[in-house]
């Protein structure tokens, strides 16, 4: 047998050796598994980043943010609006440099599709301590159908580097519980 | 066809192998130019890590965003391509005996590198291009900073080109007799996917220098779709010619064998067919792409690609044990690992790269590159984790111990320090493997990357990550000092020996080494050569299927406690 720095003589197209054929054909089925998974989740699993996509104008899409503030506003906290869409809305969420806005305050189990996109560069909406993560670039439109899934003050930390106070940029989510006392209502 | 100069050649007492003054001129070229790279990087990569332990927090904010492009810059594209443009020129002319085609376009490209790399990072150390590594638009550089990558990728490309021109020469010229070399061939896959990288390179940064000087639009999401086309696929170019090297160090430290050259070069050939849809593993979670191309396209079609990574997964340690075996190791189902030379730099350097790479590194990449389960992953410290066992403990680390080796045989030197050289691989190695490790352990309590300060000091909302983050961040900055040691030790090793140190004597034995100098054990006594002719392949790779099958466990669990995590956030979809 020749080493790979030899050249090999011949015809060298030869049956595999039992062991290697066999493992070939395990980890093609085991590829196979990897690959079925992912449909499979389509149907089966809760979590997809399918979502709703479209390109937007980044004006545009910060008029639809300031028209839903104005509508579903609640108070206020730092100067920032705090906002309580109905269940099923459709709610807005802005990145720019270097804030998310506005703060959402949302309800354990109830269904939003939450838009995502951005005025100025790319930005990353890190959902904490959830770990929940997706892309926010300038010009799309990710609508993403959200259901929290437990109550508690979450934060947004952006995870695509959008400039020097990239480490500032930080947005909070408020989910609250109707069945349980109103903890982390601010 | 005008004649051809007459070249000179030189014959490698250890390999037989005629070598071609040019293509040994070429290699030390690029070799330094790597190394060069890798400690420009590597300062860069202490500062990075000193500024990410909180506990220290070394830099400000704006030095620690340009000190991390440096970092990328000069490790993933500079120094990797420089160490593979010089195995281009050790795979092709070296091994196939011949001459390198036209050494003054060789030339002509390394200059066009090492000045594309200059301005690149007179750029970035000018604070000119605080872009990171992805510079993804609308955030803007100098346009020079994108006209200095542009000169580098358009360099790479003719030096590529030289490398199949040397394969026709060598044909032609009839250097060498029946197909070329596996090592070849693998070089020739990553040759093929660098021609296909460097191409997307040019297609998303001439449109981007012309964006930068106001001379056209840029759509940030086709340009994350193309630059990933060069982005990811570079390092699939390490992957090809880090398993070529895998085979190179095999046959070179302890003879290994190539148990079946369809099977071997089967594998190659799916990475050049599909390993280039990885584009796709950064836009998972993007709002540009629908499910089904995703789907498609982050499994390179249908894992052919981690198909043909499995493949090598199995057959470079069953081609070391069959070497081993065949050479009378033969008790148990490991004596040939016990055996085995593990005071031979290359060699530990070799058994720590297929290890990391598959364990740490291909394990979670495959991982986190599924379609939902990005989405716990996704820009975070899961991700920059991965691919420094991929890239470092990976790729780096086999550059590493191939480059014991070509201190010898191409430069003709001793190598400095050899105790320090000899448990280099094991620092590097254990060093790589807490660092990404911890990192990725960090990343699956949301830790972003690329991030100043995870104490959120300068925010408007206090952010409270998991009181564990602390800790282990303690343990990734420890693993990555100890790497940045091994590092050093390397960088010392090997300018010392190649500028200051002592040449190799001739003979090369034991006896006429300088003290405190030495050579790897394949140089000094090279395997014995092996009987030709085919052998039974029963019972040579008892060892390796027990590893193969803790590596298949691992696999399969690794990826299903990952969609447990998944099915335990917020519905989404």
């Amino acid at each position: 047998m020749n080493s790979g720095l030899q050249s090999p003589r011949g015809i060298w197209w030869k049956p595999a050796g039992k062991a290697e054929r066999v493992w070939v054909q395990i980890a093609f089925a085991w590829c196979i598994v990897l690959f079925a998974m992912m449909p499979l989740w389509h149907f089966k699993g809760s979590q997809n980043p399918a979502g709703i996509r479209g390109k937007v104008d980044p004006g545009a899409f910060a008029r639809r943010t300031e028209e839903f503030v104005a509508a579903y506003r609640v108070g206020e906290e730092n100067g920032m609006a705090i906002v309580e869409p109905p269940a099923g809305a459709d709610v807005y969420l802005l990145g720019r440099m270097w804030s998310w806005e506005p703060i959402l305050r949302l309800r354990k189990g109830v269904q939003y599709t939450l838009h995502l996109s951005s005025v100025d560069v790319n930005h990353g909406f890190s959902l904490s301590p959830v770990n929940l993560n997706f892309q926010v670039v300038p010009g799309y439109d990710y609508g993403l159908r959200i259901t929290p899934t437990a109550a508690g003050d979450f934060r947004i930390v952006c995870n695509e580097f959008c400039g020097i106070n990239h480490h500032a940029m930080v947005g909070r989510v408020i989910v609250i519980d109707d069945a349980a006392a109103p903890r982390g209502a601010p | 066809m005008t004649a051809v100069a007459p070249a000179s050649f030189r014959t490698c007492p250890t390999t037989g192998l005629r070598v071609h003054s040019q293509a040994d001129l070429l290699i030390k070229a690029h070799a330094v130019a790597a190394t060069v790279s890798l400690l420009v990087g590597g300062i860069a990569a202490v500062l990075v890590l000193l500024t990410r332990w909180q506990l220290i927090h070394l830099l400000p904010a704006d030095w620690f965003y340009r000190v991390l492009t440096v970092h990328g810059m000069s490790m993933l594209i500079f120094f990797i391509i420089f160490f593979e443009m010089a195995v281009l020129y050790f795979a092709g002319p070296v091994v196939l005996n011949c001459r390198v085609p036209a050494p003054w376009l060789a030339w002509i490209a390394f200059a066009l590198m090492a000045g594309g790399a200059l301005l690149v990072e007179w750029m970035m150390w000018a604070g000119r291009a605080d872009v990171l590594f992805t510079s993804y638009p609308p955030l803007r550089a100098d346009p020079l900073f994108y006209l200095g990558i542009i000169l580098f990728a358009v360099g790479a490309l003719v030096a590529t080109g030289q490398f199949f021109a040397a394969l026709v020469v060598a044909k032609r010229e009839r250097t060498y007799e029946g197909s070329v070399p596996l090592v070849t061939f693998g070089a020739a896959t990553a040759a093929i996917i660098a021609v296909i990288t460097l191409l997307h390179g040019a297609a998303v940064y001439i449109p981007t220098f012309l964006w930068s000087l106001g001379l056209m639009n840029m759509d940030p999401e086709v340009y994350r779709l193309i630059w990933w086309g060069l982005g990811h696929s570079s390092q699939q170019i390490n992957v090809a010619a880090m398993v070529s090297i895998w085979y190179l160090l095999g046959a070179l430290t302890i003879g290994s064998v190539v148990l079946n050259e369809k099977i071997s070069r089967t594998a190659f050939v799916l990475y050049v067919l599909f390993i280039s849809m990885a584009s796709a593993h950064h836009l998972l979670v993007d709002p540009g792409f629908s499910p089904a191309w995703k789907v498609w396209n982050t499994s390179y079609a249908m894992y052919l690609a981690v198909l043909a990574s499995m493949v090598h997964g199995f057959t470079v340690p069953a081609g070391m044990e069959a070497g081993m075996r065949l050479r009378g190791y033969t008790k148990g189902l490991f004596e040939w690992l016990r055996r085995a030379p593990w005071g031979d730099p290359g060699f530990s350097a070799l058994v720590f790269s297929v290890i990391i790479f598959g364990f740490l590194g291909g394990i979670t990449g495959v991982t986190f590159g599924t379609e939902q389960i990005n989405i716990i992953a996704h820009n975070t410290f899961r991700i920059p984790g991965h691919f420094h066992a991929t890239v470092v403990g990976g790729t780096a680390l086999a550059f590493m111990g191939v480059t014991y080796y070509v201190i010898p045989l191409i430069f003709r030197k001793q190598v400095a320090f050899w105790p320090l050289a000899r448990i280099q691989p094991y620092l590097f190695a254990a060093g790589m493997a807490l660092f990404s490790s911890a990192m990725m352990f960090a990343g699956t309590f949301g830790v972003p990357r690329r991030h100043y300060d995870i104490s959120f000091a300068d925010a408007p909302f206090d952010v409270q990550l998991s009181p564990a983050v602390d800790v282990i961040i303690g343990a990734m900055a420890v693993g990555g000092l100890l790497a940045s040691v091994g590092g050093a030790i390397y960088i010392v090793v090997t300018v010392w020996s190649v500028f200051l140190g002592k040449r190799l004597p001739v003979p090369a034995t034991a006896a006429t080494l300088a003290r405190g100098y030495g050579i790897p054990g394949g140089v000094l006594n090279p395997p014995k050569p092996l009987p030709p002719g085919d052998v039974d392949h029963r019972g040579l790779s008892k060892g390796t299927i027990v590893l193969v099958a803790v590596f298949l466990v691992a696999f399969i669990a690794y990826y299903f406690v990952n969609w447990k995590l998944l099915s335990a956030v917020w519905r989404v979809g």
